[in-house]
């Protein structure tokens, strides 16, 4: 069967699973669609966390980009799980203590008033924004190699399908579809894994065959091998090739894990959660299973690293024929995504860090995990479900952050704030169209991304650090901290990383309006601004201990509140008052 | 001092020694220390390799479960805990 029928059929299997296990879970349980996990067990309401976590960002994106980048792809493998230990022991007990639903609710009742609210509102649906811009990017891809057309053709193509998803209700909220989700998704990210590992180094387990020797019989282990080769061809050392700088890595990993923390559709599980225990655990069990993928992703890019110079150099000195390029090749040209260009005319295509001689002219990074099992000849099917997960990872992190986006304008905003007596038909149409306009929005902007998925993500978690984080974490942690100080601290926040941002990114992310060009000698301490997140985050700090200190503190009721979420006990009574 | 008070300070205190080890691990083996323990090798792996693509992410999985095993016992402990 060739492969385009059988991805058919696996994609459209899985859906199926999905949408019957939505069918049969909300015969069971009616009523709570959006209070995802209530009563349902840490390790399960663990599992579809990590499920609702891990986005086109982690699955199509992040080993790719660890292909390229080496050692310094570190950043998002410490960035996106150390978050969770953020979360576990600075916020999460705590808002479910508290034990409201949405975070724009905490901060307005924490902040006693409707502009703080209101201001978080806005923080949330920017950074909301520009994470679906990445799922885009992701989505995008996923598609034109699907459907063997252009990128953009497939981004239009994924548009429409996630705005049925979405308005469908995303199947968001409904545990068991998540479980559902995880599963296809890790099982699709660790088959080709492990067949790859086991060919590459005869070690089934990829974290192992990670550190091992290769199985061509030459005694070298498998990074030894591809340290060399890299250098031999002048990218450098694939095992100590730092991200820009040290101080970069640093800035990078430290805006993912304080995003990370600072995500409204994240923290919003740990709400709902039974317990104040519960809300300590789930974040665990939803670490052991990120860690999974993320343990497994450093052999992903490692492998597929090595299987991709092989192919393009089979001997040393022997480059691939340009009549002889193999069907995978050929596909992904037709998405716009590889491109070679045969510069010297010897019918052979050089790949070497060189820009004068390199032929290789374009290799989007973003291909990588979707090419892998097609690069190392694994069967059909493998590849199909390589695909299912794919889309599931994007198409489940979308369509919830749109929901959370949708629900924020016509819940937080237009009901709560500027037209209290709105009909319940005309808030499902407000939410409707805010859900459209978003699509269509960051839809337009994943034409030009502003980088490859995970990047565009990364700037997402950097614009969440520098404006949420803060102010929930001093919401718990200082019980002087004031109304003024938190708003000041988050305006200054995210206004200083979307200036930064947007200078090099361009306004809006549009590229043609941006005013400084993004090299490192434009850079604030050779820091990029994917990473500008944690100065962000200290500005924030910083405004607003000012402010807080000029100003009166906050009322006693508030004080009160706060000494009162700092307790486990009580808690089964703050749930029930809401 | 009220035993909601010294039960903060607990937790705090344990928050911090959590967060030592989490700052430990990541920020100071698997990027500023990254170099030197490159030295050392774990089978074909560098130390300061290894700690950032793959040590730093079980040790935050173990941390989160000893952080909440410890809580537990002082919510027990401070009889603040729910029920």
């Amino acid at each position: 069967m060739d492969l385009q029928t059988l991805t058919y059929i696996v994609v459209g299997a899985t859906f199926a699973l999905y949408i019957g296990i939505a069918i049969w879970a909300r015969a069971k349980t009616t009523g709570d669609f959006y209070v995802a996990g209530k009563g349902v067990n840490p390790v399960a309401n663990g599992m579809a966390t990590a499920a609702d976590w891990m986005s086109a960002a982690s699955f199509i994106s992040m080993a790719g980009l660890i292909a390229f980048y080496g050692y310094g792809g570190a950043v998002f493998l410490m960035g996106w799980t150390g978050g969770y230990v953020l979360l576990a022991m600075l916020l999460a007990p705590y808002l479910r203590k508290y034990g409201k639903y949405t975070v724009p609710e905490f901060i307005g009742d924490r902040y006693y008033g409707r502009s703080a609210r209101i201001l978080a509102v806005i923080c949330l649906i920017i950074a909301s924004i520009t994470y679906v811009i990445g799922q885009m990017k992701g989505i995008g891809v996923a598609f034109s190699r699907f459907l063997e057309t252009d990128y953009d053709t497939g981004l239009y193509i994924g548009m429409g399908i996630v705005f049925i998803y979405a308005v469908m209700g995303g199947m968001k909220g409904i545990t068991y579809t998540q479980i559902a989700q995880y599963c296809v998704l890790i099982f699709a990210y660790t088959v080709p894994a492990v067949f790859i590992s086991m060919h590459l180094t005869g070690n089934p387990i990829p974290q192992l065959g990670l550190g091992s020797k290769m199985a061509d019989g030459s005694g070298l282990y498998l990074l030894d091998k591809l340290d060399g080769t890299l250098k031999d061809l002048g990218f450098g050392s694939y095992t100590d090739k730092v991200r820009i700088s040290e101080l970069n890595m640093f800035v990078y990993t430290m805006s993912l894990m304080i995003g990370t923390a600072g995500l409204p559709h994240v923290i919003m599980r740990f709400f709902t959660v039974p317990k104040v225990k519960d809300a300590r655990s789930t974040a665990g069990w939803a670490l052991v299973f990120i860690a999974l993928l993320y343990t497994v992703a450093p052999a992903v890019g490692a492998m597929a690293r090595m299987n991709l110079m092989d192919t393009i150099q089979p001997e040393p000195g022997k480059w691939l024929a340009v009549d002889e390029r193999p069907d995978w090749f050929r596909n992904w040209e037709k998405t716009g995504l590889l491109k070679f260009e045969d510069k010297n005319g010897d019918g052979h295509i050089q790949y070497v860090a060189d820009k004068e001689k390199n032929e290789m002219v374009k290799v989007d990074r973003d291909i990588m995990v979707l090419a892998n099992p097609e690069i190392a000849k694994l069967p059909n099917w493998v590849i199909a479900l390589v695909v299912a997960g794919g889309l599931a990872a994007a198409l489940s992190t979308a369509a919830g952050l749109l929901l959370a986006i949708a629900s924020s304008i016509s819940h937080d905003l237009l009901k709560g704030v500027f037209a209290p007596n709105i009909s319940e038909k005309s808030e499902l149409l407000a939410s409707r169209i805010a859900m459209a306009l978003s699509i269509a929005a960051a839809g337009y902007l994943g034409l030009h991304p502003p980088d490859f998925a995970a990047g565009t993500v990364a700037l997402a978690f950097g614009l969440a650090a520098s404006s949420i984080f803060p102010a929930l974490m001093m919401g718990i942690f200082s019980k002087k901290m004031n109304k003024a100080g938190a708003m000041a601290g988050m305006l200054a926040g995210i206004g200083i990383t979307l200036f930064y941002v947007f200078q090099h990114k361009g306004i809006f992310f549009v590229a043609d309006w941006k005013y400084l060009e993004s090299w490192g000698t434009n850079w604030f301490l050779g820091i990029e601004p994917n990473a500008f997140g944690a100065i962000g985050a200290v500005f924030n700090f910083i405004v607003a201990f000012i402010v807080a200190k000029v100003t009166a503190p906050p009322p006693e009721h508030i004080q009160h509140m706060v000494e009162d979420i700092r307790v486990p006990a009580g808690a089964e009574g703050a749930v029930a008052a809401h | 001092m009220s035993t909601r008070a010294s039960y903060w300070k607990a937790n705090l205190r344990l928050v911090i020694t959590c967060l030592v080890i989490w700052f430990l691990v990541s920020f100071v083996f698997g990027i500023l220390l990254a170099e030197p323990l490159n030295a050392i090798r774990l089978g074909g792996y560098k130390l300061g390799f290894w700690f950032a693509q793959q040590g730093s992410i079980y040790t935050f999985v173990i941390l989160i479960f000893c952080y909440a095993w410890r809580v537990n016992k002082l919510d027990q402990q401070f009889g603040v805990h729910e029920d």
